[in-house]
């Protein structure tokens, strides 16, 4: 019900300013009335009482409005709504000026400039009306584009997890499957395997998607990985890590390499049926973080050169929706090799 | 002596089918393969009674080895893949085991495969038996065909267009053209609509193959391709580049 109450009532300091503007028009609509004929006293006094029942009106007017806020077509509404408040104010203006104000006065002058008086009630009370039908759809506006951006937000979060996430299963799986196979004969591989494969996982439960982590702790969770691999695929899978020095201390979002490398293990191991060697390079300069990926292909038999698998799709939507760009990931290829490029501004 | 075959690109997922056909001696394992191309090669050779078949694989993936098989081998799946993307294969493959799975698991597999066979079932023609396997991965982005004994992978950007030839698809491409046995309506459900048009009840055109829409005879068009051919081209077929095209 608060965010009904127009925004210039809710501050003190608004309101202060309402009192302070309630004088000066009262001093204005004295002055006014006294330079017309009324007598001094007798001008500040029926200014005073005029005044007080158009506050009053508006603030009849206000609480109506709270309750009910008129839609787009309901406009004509707010004009009666507006003729019967003035009407309302005339008349209890009329009753209490005359059990108020002693006789004999100049009525006749009073009757006079009536018509007047009806027409700048009228004025103020619709000019306040549309203030606070104005304000309050600029709030509604405020609000809706605040829950907008909320859900967005949300989505946003959502997406970014799901997306973290989606590749998991069927390495989970698989590896879990590898474990199955050594328990039996080789228990102490087995047992190394769980190991491996529980510090990986604690690794990304761990982590928040919108916190950047150090380039050494994403190795590292690529290395854990890397040696879960290598227990999958045996002697087939070669890595190969380089990092320039440089690059100690850079920031890059968790779990980014992760999909390349498996975009290149698979590539290159679903490609060809030799050995496969991953070659991963991080280089550092201008304030960028660049990591390249390669792997092996067969330009005969591979289809795919352009290698745009899922994982890399999902990388590519990753970084958009935390760097706002398209532009930092790059697939190329170069002497039988596919290479993957990652570009990570470094703020 | 009844034979299976494993096929799996791990090695360790290998082993452990091995480890568990161990208590079914009348199981000789004929072929181990790591890849799709060693697994059709192994089972045109062996004929084996059973295989046992991962999904994804290195070159082509468990689906489309299959595919080039007429008749299927009686087959069980072994792979990760979640329950419901296979789960459009279940009527057809004898049973799918999902990774990791258990030795109790693996004997409910056999059973149900002996079961099968004492049934004395004719096999499923693969070809009708995979035309409804909307989830096969990969299919949207190649196809792969067989000419002689060699596979052949098409990327389906290579496609200029299909070509209906009687219970077959005709694939053309610049580098010459090879037959598929699935239908059109396959064909039109499974290619990117927005680059794959059905132009007439027999040709499905790469749009980004052609170059010029002329008016023929009443109530038809004739689309001329880059490489200078020309694709007849009905009302309906019509009404449908429009609506891609805008």
């Amino acid at each position: 019900m608060a965010s009904r109450i127009p925004g210039f009532l809710r501050q003190a300091s608004r309101f202060q300013g309402i009192i302070a503007l309630w004088i000066g028009w009262t001093a204005l609509y004295a002055w006014a009335s006294h330079s017309l004929g009324f007598p001094i006293r007798l001008a500040i006094t029926d200014s005073i009482l005029a005044n007080l029942h158009l506050a009053g009106a508006c603030l009849l007017m206000l609480t109506i409005l709270r309750y009910y806020m008129p839609g787009r077509s309901q406009y004509i509404n707010l004009l009666a709504l507006v003729s019967g408040l003035t009407l309302i104010w005339y008349v209890a203006f009329r009753l209490s000026w005359l059990a108020l104000v002693p006789h004999p006065e100049p009525v006749t002058f009073w009757e006079e400039i009536f018509p007047l008086r009806m027409a700048i009630a009228l004025l103020v009370i619709f000019c306040f009306t549309l203030y606070s039908v104005l304000n309050h759809i600029q709030e509604e506006k405020e609000i809706q584009v605040k829950r907008k951006s909320d859900a967005e937000k949300l989505a946003r979060d959502a997406e970014l997890y799901r997306l973290q996430q989606q590749l998991q299963p069927h390495f989970l799986f698989n590896s879990l499957n590898s474990i199955s196979a050594l328990a039996g004969r080789q228990p102490e591989q087995a047992r190394l395997m769980i190991q491996q494969l529980s510090e990986f996982l604690r690794g990304t439960l761990r982590r928040k998607e919108e916190e950047m982590v150090p380039l050494a702790e994403e190795l590292h969770q690529l290395d854990l990985y890397l040696s879960i691999e290598k227990i999958r695929f045996g002697h087939r899978l070669l890595a190969d890590i380089h990092t320039d020095p440089a690059c100690a201390g850079t920031l890059l979002p968790p779990l980014i390499l992760q999909p390349l490398v498996e975009n290149a293990i698979k590539f290159g191991l679903y490609d060809t049926t030799g050995e496969v060697s991953i070659r991963l390079e991080a280089r550092c300069a201008d304030n960028q973080l660049t990591i390249t990926v390669s792997n092996p292909f067969d330009p005969e038999t591979s289809p795919n050169t352009r290698g745009a698998g899922f994982g890399l799709a999902s990388v590519q939507r990753r970084l958009f929706l935390i760097f706002g760009r398209n532009d930092l990931l790059e697939t190329g290829t170069q002497n039988s090799r596919f290479i993957t490029t990652l570009h990570i501004p470094q703020s | 002596m009844t034979k299976a075959i494993i096929i799996d690109d791990e090695p360790l997922a290998r082993s452990l089918v091995r480890e568990y056909l161990q208590e079914y001696p009348f199981l000789e394992i004929a072929a181990e393969c790591g890849d799709g191309f060693e697994g059709l090669k192994a089972i045109q050779e062996h004929r084996p009674d059973l295989v046992f078949l991962d999904i994804q694989m290195p070159k082509i993936n468990g689906f489309e080895m299959l595919e080039l098989l007429d008749p299927a081998p009686a087959v069980i799946f072994t792979t990760a893949f979640d329950e419901y993307a296979i789960r459009a294969f279940d009527r057809h493959a004898v049973d799918y085991l999902l990774k990791p799975f258990s030795k109790e698991r693996f004997h409910k597999a056999i059973e149900r495969w002996r079961e099968r066979s004492k049934q004395k079932t004719d096999p499923v023609p693969v070809s009708s038996l995979l035309e409804n396997a909307s989830e096969s991965p990969h299919q949207k982005e190649r196809i792969v065909v067989k000419s002689g004994s060699s596979i052949i992978v098409i990327p389906v950007d290579e496609i200029m267009y299909l070509e209906a030839a009687d219970d077959f698809v005709k694939i053309h491409t610049r580098k010459g053209h090879w037959l598929k046995n699935r239908t059109m309506a396959h064909f039109e459900k499974v290619l990117d609509g927005s680059k794959f048009i059905r132009v007439h009840r027999s040709y499905i055109v790469n749009i980004s193959e052609a170059t010029r829409l002329d008016p023929y005879e009443k109530d038809s068009h004739v689309l001329l391709l880059k490489s200078g051919e020309k694709i007849p081209v009905s009302k309906q077929g019509m009404g449908r580049i429009r609506e891609v095209l805008g």
